[in-house]
């Protein structure tokens, strides 16, 4: 103690997690604070790495399936769909129309069940309990057609190399079509109960502004950058699957409450693209065909020699799989670029001079999932 | 207490012993009777707000202990945290550590002393009641400081630091609205302010004036705050600081923290009943029900009141929290004291 300055005590070193309800699982967030002002929040990450793409070297195309649901478990099917893409994209491989059909239904179901629970938990950072319950019972009727269809509610393991793996069983339009109708009404309430809420505008209205530029330099992609006014959307901007087929809109932050890229715009760019999921899905409803769920292809999947890298719009962002094939049954390098990692990276930039309450605000407003920033 | 005091005199082998026991006695007795129906009702109120909130969420809440919608689950609750191992964090200062909770609770159920549950069930009929009220309740920051510092953990720190300057702001804006009643009725004494507002419905404080109709809802929104109830939880900010100061606290000495909240809460309810809604007065000029339950029902609503915005509402930030108290409340209250000053010289009520 002795022989030091006053200063030096001015900051106070908080280390928020990994332990903590509002890190979103295991982010370890090193906070240097002056008072409640955060001066620096540094993200620690590391804690729930499994070494998905080591994993990926040893074993066949098909088995690293069930691998990619742990990504982003919250988005098993969009990660599923990103993979698949991608060895189809390598091989060439034709996917049968009702296949293509039954995989965007399920991406964009998925869509809104991710889209929920990132709404729900922003609100449970806020202090809101309720709206989170609210989310959670909407998801689930996603998660029992989700089972209807694969047996599984969170890790689906549904698509398959060349299409899907079961077609879809008898009743499931009927429940979807329910499900559908029963939803729409249901976001105006989260609008009454958060999106409109007076405080709730005061908590995240002009708070952790991510403007524009820095989003595209820190390759912030999905809801965070459309948040900031960038209207970039893979699904439009470089379609995959039959999304040209489909009409919809691309739900950009317009700084409605605040300035464009504050938390809120990102929160609202959520609330608005389930709505418009819900649009897809109900064409996708009038428009499929009967006919085959998969392609003819060997037992053993053998992609040529080469290397492929796609991305497909996921609910966080832009996941993308880069493979490097040696002509052998398993990949010889696959890396991931996951969405979260690079949403998460703007987070020390935007965090700067906020209050504790904000950090907290901000960091779930970008939404991250920990499982597949570490992967 | 008189009436105990009278019974005990009238007991046979009671009535030699000297004065001074008898009145010893009969507080003993009185403040175990008080204790007695804090404690029942601050169960409830746990078994109520998991009841409110689960149906708000659309859940059922409790369902199991006890039969009849989980009835039981407060004293199961209760008999768990009273078994649960009492941790005390290797670096905390032990002593401060271990007195924090009891501070905490004995200032809140200290201040039912001085409540008027009815004409007659109250402890001490004060001049200076709901003065004694506002300072016993102050007692209660320096057990949260405590907590917070004795944890020897930074976040419980930052929930008693938040906690102190909330708690501090708040009784300002407290203070001035409490001022109104005390100004109409021309007393500090709970009881009389009480006793002023018999005679139905538009004889309560809040409806004599619309000042006083004002200084009802600055109480009121200034108490929840004081109480570190949502949406002004920030001392325990569960997804921000944990649980703040009482993060590091378990087993009993957790409930003390626990029970004090509740309690608070239910003072608040009946503070609000007493000073703006008729106390023990029933709705009609006639007395209806009994004067207990007249009073405990206004209190419930005003506790209810607190539980449906607890699990409706975002909670505030620091700044917006401070921004409430000095920009929105105090000018409000002073306003309404001043106003209510005029309205009684106008009206001929001084």
């Amino acid at each position: 103690m002795k022989g030091r300055d006053w200063k030096e005590y001015d900051e106070l070193n908080v280390n928020m997690g990994p332990q903590h309800p509002s890190t979103h699982g295991v982010l370890r967030l090193l906070l240097k604070t002056d008072g409640e002002i955060v001066k620096e929040a540094i993200p620690h990450i590391g804690y729930l790495h499994r070494s998905i793409e080591k994993i990926a070297e040893k074993i066949s195309y098909t088995q690293f399936i069930p691998y990619t649901d742990r990504l982003d478990y919250l988005a098993a099917m969009n990660n599923n769909l990103a993979y698949t893409l991608t060895v189809e994209k390598l091989m060439g491989i034709e996917v049968p129309e009702r296949a293509q059909y039954i995989r965007v239904i399920m991406a964009e179901l998925n869509r809104i069940a991710s889209h929920l629970v990132a709404i729900g938990t922003f609100g449970l950072d806020l202090g809101v309990v309720t709206p989170f319950f609210y989310a959670f019972r909407e998801r689930e009727y996603i998660l029992d057609l989700f089972e209807m269809c694969c047996g599984a509610r969170l890790t689906y393991n549904y698509m398959r190399i060349g299409g899907v793996a079961n077609d879809l069983p008898p009743g499931f339009m009927d429940r979807l079509k329910d499900f559908l109708d029963y939803f729409v009404p249901r976001v105006e309430e989260y609008n009454q109960l958060m999106s409109f809420n007076k405080i709730f505008i005061e908590r995240t209205a002009g708070i952790g502004v991510l403007p524009a530029d820095v989003a595209k330099n820190y390759g912030v992609t999905g809801p965070n950058l459309r948040g900031s006014g960038v209207k970039w959307d893979l699904r439009k901007n470089l379609p995959y699957c039959i999304y040209p087929r489909f009409e919809f809109n691309i739900p950009v932050g317009t700084g409605m409450v605040g300035k464009v890229g504050d938390s809120w715009d990102r929160y609202w760019v959520r609330v608005q693209e389930m709505l418009e999921s819900v649009k897809i899905i109900r064409q996708a409803m009038e428009q499929i065909p009967g006919g085959d769920i998969r392609a003819k292809l060997p037992r053993l999947i053998k992609p040529p020699v080469g290397e492929v890298f796609f991305r497909a719009e996921n609910p966080r962002g832009e996941l993308g799989f880069y493979i490097i094939s040696d002509g052998s049954p398993s990949p010889y390098r696959l890396k991931i670029r996951a969405p979260s990692f690079c949403n998460l990276s703007v987070f020390e930039e935007i965090s700067r001079d906020w209050m504790i309450a904000d950090l907290v605000a901000i960091l779930g407003s970008l939404d991250i999932v920990l499982g597949e920033i570490d992967r | 207490m008189q009436a105990i005091f009278e019974i005990l005199k009238s007991i046979y082998p009671l009535r030699h012993l000297s004065e001074i026991l008898l009145l010893l006695l009969s507080m003993v007795i009185f403040s175990a009777i008080i204790l007695g129906i804090i404690a029942i009702l601050v169960m409830f109120f746990v078994w109520w707000e998991r009841k409110v909130a689960g149906h708000i969420q659309s859940r059922l809440g409790p369902m199991r202990v006890g039969g009849w919608h989980g009835w039981a689950q407060s004293i199961a609750d209760g008999i768990k945290l009273l078994l649960k191992e009492d941790i005390i964090p290797a670096n905390a200062d032990r002593m401060l550590f271990k007195m924090a909770p009891y501070i905490v609770f004995a200032s809140s159920f200290a201040a039912f002393a001085t409540i008027p549950m009815t004409r007659s069930l109250i402890g001490a009929d004060l001049n200076i009641g709901i003065f004694y009220i506002l300072a016993i309740t102050s007692l209660i920051v320096i057990g949260i400081l405590m907590a917070g510092w004795s944890s020897s953990n930074k976040w419980s720190l930052y929930g008693a630091m938040r906690s102190a300057a909330q708690i501090v702001s708040y009784e300002v804006p407290i203070g001035l609205s409490i001022l109104v009643p005390v100004m109409a009725a021309g007393s500090l004494s709970i009881k009389d302010i009480a006793e002023a507002q018999s005679g139905g419905i538009f004889s309560w404080y809040i409806f004599r004036s619309p000042f006083l109709f004002i200084s009802f809802f600055t109480y009121y929104i200034a108490a929840i705050a004081e109480v570190n109830r949502t949406p002004f939880d920030l001392p325990e900010a569960e997804s921000e600081l944990v649980a703040g100061f009482h993060t590091e606290y378990s087993g009993m000495r957790f409930a003390m923290f626990f029970l004090a909240e509740y309690a608070n809460m239910f003072l608040v309810g009946s503070i609000a009943t007493l000073l703006f809604l008729g106390g023990w007065n029933g709705i009609l000029p006639r007395p209806m029900l009994p004067e207990f339950v007249n009073f405990i029902l206004k209190s419930l609503f005003l506790v209810f009141v607190m539980i449906w915005l607890r699990w409706t509402l975002p909670r505030l930030r620091v700044d917006q929290l401070m921004y409430v108290c000095w920009k929105v409340l105090v000018p409000i209250s002073f306003f309404c004291l001043i106003g209510h000053g005029v309205w009684m010289v106008f009206m001929g009520e001084a």
